[in-house]
């Protein structure tokens, strides 16, 4: 069912909503930027409409709200376990379709990939999605041509316009709250893009000798291996364990996971001090061959959701999209050498 | 027919006497250093119809317009007139030019409104301090640089300001990636050290210079202060003859109205307690305070100043660098 609804009556529902659920958005965080005077965009808590961002892009996905930044998974004392507890309400999850296509692949990794990981579980089985349309794309997404720009399966639709909120309501539970807050029902559908200023292309023949090109090597001195494409990219899910000791008392501790990056040294670090990957560009070829390659051999489709968030916060000004565009010549460049 | 020239009152007027005689030079501040460019073809009509068609940038990020006869001083001055304005420096009465040349140019990096490590506007914070400390026919210096890289090279003025990060640390959102350690260890002063995989910032050792801040791929290291800028002021620096030396640090975390503050107060200090039979009534505040002794000027300074509870004051101060008398 489709609704119209202003400010007070969006914020009625949200109010409704926080009963059960913790509302996660991404939110404007004055002064947090990276430079001075400068804010940050990511995903945090909010009460009402007003603290979304809806204008611009989050610099960080929504998937810090299914596998936090740093999650403590148990406490333990000498003989004792005690596993974390997990928040009392559900979350509510405003996202794009890119975004939702993201949730896709984590799902894949985290419940369709072998044992389920309870974790993970324990945050899914509790959220609600609210897509956010989109008018237009932003000069970094490249989304339809991943085929990612239109979503169905959301709980709630999110489109602003003139003011005035437009909301599609899949979850039938919601639909007394929303009727009440609302000014009419009317038919809504979410806006999507069609078009893309960004534009990428997979090479139908790419495989893994593309990882003998040189196109990588330009990538050695120019990556800095900061790990901000990971970070913000809504897909990777790579996590690092860590037990740590209180220091107060060496018996006692947690284990958490944090979120991890193969750009980042030490990830591919083993015992008797190995380290697979050392140059920055091939940590690069391997990053983008699993964004662009093994995960579909694995799963049926691409990786990559092409939110553009890895070329927006690259300080390097390295573009994913523009290294994907190169695989054509780069595949090109291997089999002329064979 | 001869001139009758009063040099001194040209100097006040920020013209000068030059080595050719007959001439003047007009010495236009720029404060911050930073002015719209549509200023730049005032600067040039003034050149090329009065000067002799050069102008050079001063040492002061000011332009000084040699070659102007002296009876072409008053049209100078009015032509000034949509600099002046627009660069909001504060006038006596309008169409007379600048009306001190005693306190020199405040001058500024390009700070945050461009350069990354910039933990502030600089250039608006000279504005401010321009608006506070002119005209004024006092001998002072006062420069201010975004961060401690010191790209302004602020410790050779009487005052110092430096732009600081008062870092704020969320665990909650650190993925243990070692790059506020590695970047503070490897450009700053080692202050972050890894403790249970977090970084753990030592206060005292911490510069403020945000590189932990600024390479923290996360947001977990933020600018705490928000909008409430920190600064290191330094005090005294100075080149010159008789003993050229770098400023000291007199306050770590200071805030923005006290250092105008001790600014407006050191004028009243050095107006008691200058020597009155200095050469053209010019002596570095620096000077003064040698013969005062620091404890009397810190007393002078900090009258009515409310620092922010985090501020350090350092003190006694003791100077450095060569003495040649």
């Amino acid at each position: 069912m489709g609704y119209r609804m202003d400010q007070a009556g969006i914020n009625r529902v949200f109010n409704g909503l926080a009963k059960e659920y913790r509302l996660f958005a991404p939110k404007c965080f004055e002064y947090e930027g990276a430079f001075s005077d400068t804010d940050s965009i990511h995903y945090g808590e909010v009460q009402t409409i007003e603290e979304i961002e809806l204008m611009k892009k989050s610099n960080h996905s929504f998937k810090d709200a299914l596998l936090p930044i740093s999650e403590t998974l148990f406490y333990f004392t000498e003989d004792e376990v005690k596993v974390a507890d997990a928040p009392a309400k559900g979350a509510l999850l405003f996202l794009r379709s890119c975004d939702l296509h993201a949730l896709k692949r984590l799902d894949a990794i985290y419940l369709q990939n072998g044992e389920k990981d309870f974790y993970y579980k324990r945050l899914r089985d509790k959220i609600k999605i609210v897509l956010i349309g989109c008018e237009q794309a932003f000069e970094s997404c490249f989304c339809v041509d991943m085929n990612t720009n239109r979503s169905e399966n959301y709980d709630l639709s999110l489109d602003t316009i003139d003011g005035e909120y437009y909301l599609n309501c899949q979850f039938r539970e919601w639909d007394m709250l929303l009727k009440e807050n609302a000014l009419e029902e009317t038919i809504v559908m979410p806006k999507h893009v069609t078009e893309t200023v960004t534009k990428v292309h997979v090479p139908d023949n790419l495989t893994a000798a593309v990882a003998a090109s040189t196109m990588w090597d330009e990538y050695d001195a120019r990556c800095i291996a900061c790990g901000r494409c990971n970070f913000s990219c809504p897909t990777c899910t790579c996590y690092t364990m860590q037990d740590i000791f209180y220091t107060d008392n060496g018996k006692v501790g947690e284990r958490r996971r944090v979120q991890a990056s193969c750009m980042v040294d030490g990830f591919t670090d083993v015992a008797g001090g190995g380290s697979y990957r050392k140059k920055h560009g091939q940590r690069m070829r391997f990053k983008t061959l699993h964004k662009m390659l093994d995960f579909k051999q694995r799963f049926g489709y691409q990786m990559c959701v092409g939110c553009g968030r890895c070329d927006d916060v690259c300080p390097e000004y390295i573009s994913f999209s523009n290294i994907v565009n190169r695989l054509d010549s780069a595949t090109q460049e291997v089999s002329k050498n064979e | 027919m001869s001139q009758d020239i009063n040099t001194k009152k040209l100097k006040k007027n920020a013209f000068r006497v030059t080595k050719v005689r007959g001439k003047t030079a007009s010495r236009i501040r720029i404060p911050g250093g930073y002015l719209p460019a549509s200023l730049l073809s005032e600067l040039q009509d003034i050149a090329q119809t009065y000067g002799n068609g050069s102008l050079h940038i001063t040492s002061r990020q000011g332009f000084e317009i040699p070659g102007i006869d002296f009876a072409d001083m008053p049209t100078v001055n009015e032509k000034l007139q949509p600099l002046i304005e627009t660069l909001e420096i504060n006038q006596t009465a309008p169409g007379t030019g600048y009306p001190a040349a005693g306190t020199r140019n405040v001058t500024a990096c390009i700070g945050n409104r461009v350069c990354p490590y910039g933990c502030y506007d600089t250039v608006g914070f000279a504005s401010r301090i321009e608006k506070a400390i002119f005209p004024n026919d006092l001998h002072f210096k006062v420069a201010l640089t975004g961060c401690p890289n010191d790209c302004a090279k602020v410790r050779m003025h009487d005052f110092g300001i430096i732009g600081m990060t008062l870092p704020h640390f969320d665990e909650n959102r650190c993925v243990s990636c070692k790059a506020c350690e590695k970047y503070c260890r490897r450009k700053s002063v080692q202050a972050i050290s890894m403790v249970n995989e977090r970084p753990v910032r030592n206060e005292e050792k911490c510069i403020g210079c945000g590189e932990c801040v600024i390479n923290c791929p996360m947001r977990a290291w933020t600018r705490g202060e928000g909008s409430k800028k920190r600064y290191r002021l330094t005090l005294f620096g100075r080149t010159g003859k008789r003993n050229p030396r770098l400023g000291e640090d007199f306050i770590k975390w200071a805030d923005e109205e006290s250092i105008i503050k001790i600014i407006l107060n050191t004028y009243d200090y050095v107006a008691e307690y200058i020597d009155r039979d200095a050469p053209e009534g010019k002596e570095h505040i620096g000077y003064i305070v040698d013969r005062t002794g620091f404890e009397e000027y810190k007393k002078w300074a900090l009258k009515d100043v409310e620092l922010p509870s985090e501020a350090i004051v350092y003190s006694p101060l003791y100077w450095h660098g060569p003495k040649y008398m």
